[in-house]
């Protein structure tokens, strides 16, 4: 018995159609048919949705911790780019 | 003519099918927290799940058709050794991983040809419980289908082992396809299928899955036999103890 572990992959559930798929936590799997399998007795059990989808974690490409500043910070002092600096008519059905 | 009358044998019928449920059921709910990996024993336990529910819909029809006032529970917790009528491949402890995946392969092949047939039960209320129980058993033969390729095509040891695990459960399989005087009413009333039929379907999907596992269909042995006439191995006794040990100690008791 070698302790090497499966591949991991990620989980995710669509609740109802219409929605969107949600990253609900992860699995690990010797391939994709197993993995959907796992995910459909790990992640379906209450009942919690009607479509799987499953990719393996090695597959996704994640911004790292230390690029934040570069990334996310310059967009905090460009507040007119949330469309709050409109007026709208009153009549205006939204 | 027989003597057994259409209602009596559904109520046998019925009660054979929710005694293979429960006691496989209770088999592999022995895997929850002992399973192989995290994902494997929710897996394995999701089945065990799936099995018990199934066994409460039959057992309460049973219960029904008999009409003296026992109960689904009554049923499950306070018949003895002789009075459970489910075919002995359903009590084989459960071994190692590789026999318990074999075991129920197999047992999953047969109900999966089975639940599908009886969707068009002349029974109502049988054919309404199997829709609910095809669609799962087309679910376990999906997952242990998968095992059987995965350990048979895998490493020399795996091969080996799910390989020995099939000998070992194969004497038990001619039992699931045996025909007696409740079978044979069963037929005749349009209730069940044809027992020669669903052993052609199970042969052939079952030989498929090994031959592309590359694994020995085992040669044909003498039969064991004797579960639906209320004749166990020495195991029933043990999975029956543990089963029923608390509505035994403390009867009636809820909570």
């Amino acid at each position: 018995m070698n302790d090497k572990h499966l591949p991991l992959w990620e989980v995710f559930v669509r609740s109802r159609r219409g929605l969107d798929h949600k990253h609900v936590g992860s699995i690990h799997a010797a391939d994709a048919e197993q993995a959907m399998q796992y995910a459909r007795d790990t992640y379906t059990r209450r009942n919690e949705g009607g479509s799987l989808w499953v990719v393996r974690s090695a597959d996704i490409h994640a911004s790292q911790p230390e690029d934040e500043p570069s990334l996310f910070e310059p967009a905090e002092d460009k507040i007119y780019r949330h469309p709050t600096f409109y007026d709208v008519p009153e009549d205006l059905k939204l | 003519m027989s003597a057994l009358t259409r209602q009596a044998a559904l109520f046998e019928y019925v009660l054979r099918l929710g005694d293979d449920a429960l006691i496989n059921g209770q088999r592999l709910s022995e895997w929850c927290g002992h399973g192989p990996f995290l994902e494997e024993d929710i897996g394995l336990a999701n089945t065990a799940l799936d099995l018990i529910g199934r066994a409460r819909m039959l057992l309460s029809y049973a219960a029904d058709l008999e009409g003296r006032g026992r109960t689904e529970d009554d049923l499950a917790y306070l018949r003895d050794e002789r009075q459970w009528f489910n075919v002995l491949i359903m009590e084989l402890p459960r071994g190692d991983f590789a026999f318990s995946t074999a075991r129920q392969f197999l047992v999953d092949s047969y109900n999966y040809f089975l639940y599908e047939a009886l969707q068009a039960s002349t029974d109502a209320r049988l054919a309404a419980i199997a829709g609910k129980a095809f669609k799962e058993a087309k679910y376990h033969l999906r997952h242990t289908s998968e095992w059987m390729l995965r350990l048979g095509d895998g490493t020399q040891e795996s091969h080996a082992k799910i390989q020995q695990a099939l000998e070992e459960a194969w004497p038990y399989t001619g039992e699931l396809f045996e025909v007696d005087e409740v079978e044979q009413q069963i037929l005749q009333a349009g209730i069940g299928p044809d027992a020669a039929e669903l052993a052609r379907q199970w042969q052939k999907k079952v030989g498929a899955v090994l031959a592309e596992a590359g694994l020995q269909r085992p040669k044909e042995v003498w039969p064991q036999t004797g579960g639906r006439q209320g004749l166990h191995t020495e195991h029933m006794g043990y999975l029956l103890a543990e089963m029923q040990c608390v509505q035994r100690a403390y009867p009636g008791q809820q909570w």
